[in-house]
């Protein structure tokens, strides 16, 4: 197999990383939501650790995509 | 015209210079880290010359953001860690007005914190600072940071864990700020594409082109957004790093 095509092969590979993180920002959200709907006094409170874990999700991510990057243009 | 993605994160020299071998040029990059410092000087210096009762809308950014950080420290490492707050601020603000700047449109606008370098730079210095503030508090006793509360024989499994981890921080720290930069940054610019190539196309599909050109509008939002939360992402993370350094598994 010539080189570029298995270069674009294995950068698609790489992004499939990022189902992880759909997947998981959307529990991140949806548990948050689920609970601010409960007691919405209590989700003011509680916004500093859902933007944190919605950062840290998405950098796990985005790590896959810095893979694809790096077969892309390395 | 019709660049790549990748050329907007090129570093090119301005002028060219060299010491020993060793290229020191002054480059498109420490240009932006020279505007960056330059107007964070700035907005403190305005912020604080005002000495009205009511504070004007740039000191009151100012204090807000003051307040922010140090409540944040406040809580993430303890009261004993508003020692180190003028070194987390100082690199919130950095992080934060190098991601903002990057999108500034019409002037190439070079995202500092895009390059794997700066960002590894910084968090190096955060782990180093973590380690040194940690064994000079306690000695060799900040070895026990990796030895978890766990029955003897999961010992040896997890204490080898639990330095992986702590060695990955760095590492997590500092890819995580360059590949939110630089996924955004390449978002940007293939939508871009998007809407150069549409609109050449000519016929029905140019009015298809403003599908893009929202795209744009929205990423470029997005990207607001990531670069504030991911400013304020280094800046916990340090928080918290320092709370492991300064309080080696006390609880509160």
């Amino acid at each position: 197999m010539d080189v570029e095509a298995a270069r674009f092969i294995g950068a698609g590979l790489a992004t499939m990383a990022l189902i992880g993180a759909g997947i998981g920002i959307g529990i991140v959200f949806g548990n948050f939501l689920s609970g601010a709907l409960r007691n919405p006094g209590a989700a003011a409170g509680q916004t500093t650790n859902l933007l944190l874990g919605f950062a840290l999700c998405e950098a796990t991510g985005l790590f896959g995509l810095v893979v694809a990057l790096i077969i892309l243009f390395g | 015209m019709a660049a790549g993605p990748m050329e907007q994160f090129e570093v090119h020299a301005i002028v060219p210079l060299e010491i020993g071998g060793i290229d020191i040029s002054f480059t498109n990059s420490s240009l932006w880290m020279c505007i960056v410092v330059v107007a964070i000087s700035l907005f403190f210096t305005i912020a604080a010359s005002s000495r009205s009762i009511v504070p004007s809308h740039m000191r009151s950014l100012a204090e807000i953001s003051y307040n922010f950080i140090a409540d944040m420290i406040r809580s993430a490492a303890g009261s004993d860690g508003l020692r180190f707050f003028p070194f987390i601020y100082a690199l919130f603000m950095f992080v934060l007005f190098a991601n903002v700047f990057g999108l500034i449109p019409f002037i190439h606008a070079f995202t500092v914190t895009s390059h794997i370098i700066v960002t590894l730079t910084l968090a190096l210095v955060v782990f180093t600072m973590v380690i040194v503030v940690g064994v000079l508090k306690h000695g060799f006793r900040f070895l026990k940071l990796f030895v978890p509360d766990v029955p003897w024989y999961m010992l040896p499994l997890l204490t080898l864990i639990e330095v992986i981890s702590f060695l990955s921080r760095p590492l997590s720290l500092s890819v995580r700020l360059f590949a939110n930069m630089l996924a955004g940054h390449i978002m940007l610019t293939v939508f871009g594409g998007f809407v150069v190539s549409l609109a050449a196309a000519g016929g029905a599909l140019s009015f298809l082109s403003i599908a893009p050109m929202l795209g744009i509008i929205g990423v470029s939002a997005l990207e607001f957004l990531v670069a504030f939360l991911q400013a304020y992402v280094f800046a916990i993370l340090t928080c918290i790093y320092l709370n492991d350094a300064l309080h080696l598994h006390e609880h509160h």
